[in-house]
């Protein structure tokens, strides 16, 4: 049944609701009694001033009743619609469906985004609980001194005759584990509280640089200009708290400042407004490899780019060291990442460009352009093979790719069913 | 002298909290914190029982327990481990590695008592 068809039956439903019978709300709003019928059984449009009284009567906001008032609840539905894995819902009747039983259609539609909140908790805890050597250690030392709080305690209660030695000495070993036991414990409630806010604690050094650069939205104005340098960015910048963090600031910053000088602010805005996010066009334009291009392009202002994009980097050893997230490809913070990333088959092929469609498998499937290229640290040596980073570009290209290659963020929430390069069970196919 | 135990773990507190009731029910107790040598320990020291901890410096519980069981004379040593580390996986790894019991942290004193008399049969 069409959307623009069915106020009626929602007039319908309220008025049952209301206990009000059809010939009193007829009657009430100055229409007869046979006209309402054929209106609450679709026969009839209604609109203007007659729904704007019924919906007075019925004690019920007019958009309530009127076609556009559930587009955000049907939107919702078909969602979860498209979600369902066995059960096959009648689409066809969707906008009935939520016309007629809209306390049971808002419910569904919050059963729906609730397990998507909860999948997405679990997600992160579980790759925090899996990956996360920090909250293991953490956890084997809050249960190492609850033991011997535990033990030397029974001790305590349980021997009477204790000689007042040893009772000094476990007293004191109490309250040295006890405190020990209340840091580790803080700490561990501090490291947990980020579960569901994947920024909001730090376990690395890069994490501290990604945490500052996200902070300054990817993008510093006085680094552009040359008001400040780097180190004295990196000086006033909160929450670098390690010299491992600072330094490596100030790493990126020197390369983020020669490419600003590479490719400057205004001109690069008016050559992505001609050429668009084609980073072998703007490669080409400034001369300068594309891998620069990658980092400038993380690096502009929302303001001037068509759309948002995002990058992650890796070192040799697949691991990666830098993270600018985009929404629908979630890019992993503790687990190994997905191995079809053309992040990784640019290591294979060193300095050559990579460019791939391909689809995030997830509960919003999206399409990426992914543009990969690996590039050499330091200098060329004829005595040592070459160490090189790798980088993806991540651009949204809006409508899923029919053929595109599937990828995920790492195996353990993967959706994916058949995939060669599964290194362990998905706990979104297998179960927790 | 009372039968000797051998107790391999680093939490010094721990240490000293077992060895007191340990001692007190008239066990000879040795003890040693780190993995590195923890094998060498036990065969010098030639212990009845031998507690080891799970997560220790230098090498961990479960290798171990392994070189253990793979030298005839420690091959029937009861070894009464101990962990932080409760889960099914990590049980099923110490009985394949040869443990004699499980026990996870927090553990009463009463039920390491229990298992240290049960293991060596006095």
């Amino acid at each position: 049944m069409a959307r623009d068809t069915i106020t009626g039956s929602r007039i319908r439903e309220r008025r049952s609701m209301a206990g009000i019978r059809q010939a009193d709300l007829a009657r009430a709003v100055g229409i007869s009694p046979s006209y309402l019928n054929l209106i609450e059984h679709n026969r009839r449009r209604i609109g203007g001033k007659l729904l704007l009284r019924i919906a007075d009567v019925l004690g019920v906001e007019p958009s309530l009743l009127s076609e556009g008032a559930e587009a955000a609840l049907i939107a919702d539905l078909r969602e979860a619609a498209a979600d369902a894995d066995d059960a096959q819902p009648e689409l066809e009747r969707v906008d009935e469906f939520a016309g007629r039983f809209p306390g049971w259609a808002a419910l569904l539609a919050e059963g729906h985004r609730r397990i998507g909140a909860l999948e997405h908790t679990v997600t992160t805890l579980t790759d925090r609980l899996t990956h996360d050597p920090h909250l293991a250690g953490s956890m084997h030392e809050v249960l190492s001194m609850v033991t011997a709080v535990r033990s030397t305690a029974a001790i305590l209660a349980e021997t009477p005759e204790l000689e007042p030695e040893w009772r000094g000495r476990f007293h004191r070993n109490i309250n040295e584990d006890a405190t020990r036991l209340a840091e580790s414990s803080r700490r561990l409630v501090a490291y947990l509280d980020g579960a569901g806010d994947a920024g909001a604690s730090l376990t690395s050094p890069q994490e501290e640089v990604e945490q500052m650069m996200a902070a300054r939205g990817y993008h510093l104005p006085e680094l552009e200009t040359g008001q400040a340098s780097p180190d004295a960015i990196v000086e006033e910048a909160t929450g670098l708290d390690t010299a491992a963090a600072r330094s490596l600031a100030q790493t990126a910053l020197r390369l983020y400042r020669a490419d600003a000088q590479a490719m400057p602010l205004d001109k690069m805005a008016a050559t992505l407004a001609e050429v668009g996010i084609d980073p072998a066009a703007l490669s080409r334009r400034f001369s300068v490899p594309p891998v620069a291009v990658f980092r400038r392009l993380a690096a502009m202002p929302d303001e001037v780019m068509p759309a948002p994009v995002g990058l992650v980097t890796c070192d040799g050893s697949g691991t990666l060291v830098f993270r600018k997230q985009i929404a629908g490809f979630d890019l992993p913070r503790f687990s190994a990442a997905c191995p079809k990333w053309p992040l990784f088959s640019a290591l294979s092929r060193p300095q050559t460009p990579i460019r791939r469609t391909v689809t995030f498998a997830g509960r919003d499937p999206r399409a990426f352009d992914a543009y990969a290229m690996s590039d050499r640290i330091g200098p060329a040596s004829f005595d040592h093979d070459p160490l090189h980073i790798a980088y993806m570009l991540l651009v949204p290209r809006g409508a899923v790719q029919p053929g595109a290659p599937l990828v995920g963020s790492s195996c353990r929430v993967c959706p994916v069913e058949e995939c060669p390069g599964r290194r362990e069970p998905s706990i979104l196919v297998d179960g927790i | 002298m009372g039968k000797r135990v051998l107790l391999i773990e680093d939490e010094p507190n721990i240490i000293e909290a077992i060895s007191f009731i340990l001692s007190r029910d008239g066990w000879s107790v040795a003890t040693h914190a780190n993995g590195h040598d923890a094998v060498d320990k036990v065969t010098a020291h030639a212990p009845d029982l031998l507690i080891l901890d799970v997560m220790l410096p230098g090498k961990s519980g479960f290798e171990i327990l392994r070189e253990l069981r793979e030298a005839e004379p420690t091959r029937g040593l009861p070894v009464l481990m101990l962990t932080a580390r409760g889960q099914t996986k990590d049980r099923e790894m110490a009985e394949r590695a040869g443990v004699s019991r499980f026990m996870t942290k927090p553990f009463s004193n009463a039920d390491v008592l229990d298992a240290v008399r049960e293991l060596v049969a006095v």
